[in-house]
């Protein structure tokens, strides 16, 4: 799959292509649990697909059915076309894999481990520059089973990347990292995105997710429970609400026919109203057009937008990270 | 990599170019930390180099055991060279190997593009590597001791088939059992095959109706073939071989069919 040229924008949106990845319906047992039970999505190439939800939601087993670990009970799972299971030999060169634990050597040291991943692959990153940039020069020459856990997570981050993969998956990239590691995982994302990479993720993060991801799936129970682009979930189902305090008395019927559809505007209490909608820009223009034309100050005029966090307790009646 | 920030983040040019590195490449890399962590490791090193040269010295030079009336070096050198062999290609590859699937790293090897073939090949040339050393530096203590072996060749062919055997068997324990289990039972084995295996003593010495039992066994069709080659000149033993070969048959195809890569 070739890069967008730097300069085109998104060319997702011109050509149909085959998804990166596809599943429909995806099914896996262990013993008498069902950790996935009926899962669907698909991953555009060159996007960012953040699976979201707590620790036994079904995140790991989806990607690891994706690399070709585990095979499916029933559902069909296309990884760049192919069938990860049967076409294996065929996608490890184009899939870069990042697993929970790591998995190098214990006794190698790091640079040591690199330069071995690094040499399955036809045109590597130089390894002691790609550690140079994950903040690991200081300790290329350090054992695995020395380095911190959040060096350790960098270094399978490198060991995912270094064969410079067209689709990676990240299983929990970030978790147990301090902020500036977190935000060098990030950059990585990032990067791999702005060069034309696709990138699947798991995370328990919302930030994470919000920031990172064109899409967010959110599972729990084994189940996808929403999907969408992080500001359609916000939107999407119950409202936000703004408020504001004005003279009391106003015309509430001019107020709502100005909103946009479905909009609804109350006084609870004289001089305070009320906007419940989902929370948008335009909701906002409308909201003081309205208050200008009217020649009335809105003050204390305050917005609460839900985020994904509120998304998941709604979705599931549970915190995300408990 | 670059090094030029762009589009505001500033993580060096990650553009995609994927594509499996050529074979000859990953097996001689693969086969390389294998071994660099091999003989980085203390318990290795242990097992495979100091205990086998010690044994050699407190044997050769001391009087613990009787010998049949030749040289004690002649009398003892293939047993510890098949020791040496047992040491490496079973007791060192099923420990690492059991971690290594505990550790998780052969799963992330198998998520690389390294064929299995090919992490099972350099896995198999590191042994032959720790073996050169260990023949090396056994074989040299052993002539210094006044060690003459009537003949060679035989026993380059027994060594492989023996490493091919134990590796399978090695390999087998590694795969299926937990690896605090692969380590107790890959020690046990090795020190039971020490003592009553044929290594440290011939069969000769042992009861007739065990030794009818115990020949059988890899431990002892290698010392045997062994002793035959270093100390009749024998050229190469038919029955050792074929009880060897046999091993790496039946452990071979077990190992294939219940290795638990992770």
């Amino acid at each position: 799959m070739p890069a967008p040229e730097p300069d085109s924008p998104n060319l997702d949106s011109v050509f149909v292509e085959q998804p990166a990845v596809e599943i429909v319906g995806l099914v896996k047992r262990y013993g008498d649990v069902l950790a996935l039970d009926g899962v669907s999505f698909a991953v555009p190439t060159g996007n960012v697909v953040a699976l979201l939800g707590p620790n036994g939601a079904g995140k790991t087993t989806a990607v690891e059915v994706c690399e070709g670990f585990r095979g499916p009970d029933s559902g069909i799972v296309r990884v760049l076309g192919l069938d990860p299971r049967r076409d294996a030999r065929a996608l490890r060169p184009r899939v870069g894999v990042m697993l929970q634990g790591g998995g190098a050597y214990p006794a190698a040291r790091c640079a040591e481990m690199l330069r071995l991943v690094a040499s399955f692959a036809r045109h590597p990153h130089d390894p002691p520059a790609l550690l140079a940039a994950l903040g690991l020069g200081s300790v290329a020459g350090t054992p695995v089973k020395r380095l911190s856990g959040g060096q350790r997570q960098r270094l399978s981050l490198a060991m995912a990347i270094v064969g410079r993969p067209e689709l990676v998956f990240l299983d929990e990239p970030t978790a147990g990292l301090d902020p500036a590691a977190r935000h060098a995982t990030w950059a990585v994302v990032e990067g791999l995105r702005r060069d034309g990479a696709t990138v699947v993720l798991t995370t328990h993060f919302m930030d994470e997710a919000e920031r990172l991801a064109d899409s967010v799936v959110v599972l729990d129970h084994g189940k996808v429970v929403a999907a969408g682009s992080p500001s359609e979930l916000t939107r999407a189902g119950m409202a936000g609400q703004v408020s504001f305090r004005a003279p009391a008395g106003l015309d509430l019927a001019t107020l709502a026919g100005a909103l946009p559809a479905g909009a609804l505007a109350s006084e609870p209490t004289p001089g305070h109203y009320l906007v419940e909608s989902p929370v948008d820009p335009d909701l906002l223009a409308a909201l003081t057009g309205w208050c200008a034309r009217q020649n009335v100050l809105a003050e204390d005029l305050q917005v609460q937008r839900r985020s994904l966090e509120d998304v998941f307790l709604e979705l599931t009646g549970r915190e995300l990270r408990s | 990599m670059t090094g030029q920030p762009a589009g505001g983040v500033d993580f060096p040019d990650l553009t995609p170019d994927p594509g499996a590195g050529p074979l000859p490449r990953m097996l001689l890399a693969q086969a390389a930390i294998e071994l660099r962590l091999a003989l980085r490791q203390g318990e290795q090193v242990l097992l495979t180099l100091i205990i086998p040269v010690l044994l050699t010295l407190l044997l050769v030079l001391g009087s613990l055991v009787e010998t049949d009336g030749s040289s004690r070096a002649d009398y003892f050198l293939p047993g510890i060279l098949a020791l040496a062999v047992v040491s490496s290609s079973f007791t060192g590859l099923a420990i690492a190997t059991a971690f290594e699937r505990k550790y998780g790293v052969l799963k992330r090897l198998g998520a690389t593009a390294m064929p299995r073939s090919v992490l099972l090949g350099g896995k198999t040339l590191a042994v032959l590597g720790i073996e050169a050393v260990q023949l090396f530096v056994l074989g040299a203590l052993g002539l210094l001791l006044g060690w003459e072996p009537r003949a060679v060749l035989g026993a380059v062919v027994l060594v492989l088939l023996g490493t091919a055997a134990f590796a399978a068997l090695g390999l087998l324990l590694a795969g299926t059992l937990r690896a605090e289990a692969t380590l107790a039972a890959a020690n046990l084995i090795w020190f039971l095959l020490l003592l009553g295996g044929g290594l440290l003593l011939p069969l000769s010495r042992l009861s007739d109706s065990a030794a009818a039992v115990l020949q059988f066994l890899p431990s002892a069709a290698l010392a045997d073939g062994l002793r035959a080659v270093f100390q009749a000149g024998a050229g190469l033993p038919v029955r050792p071989a074929l009880i060897l070969l046999a091993w790496s048959v039946v452990g071979f195809a077990a190992a294939v069919r219940w290795f638990r890569w992770e």
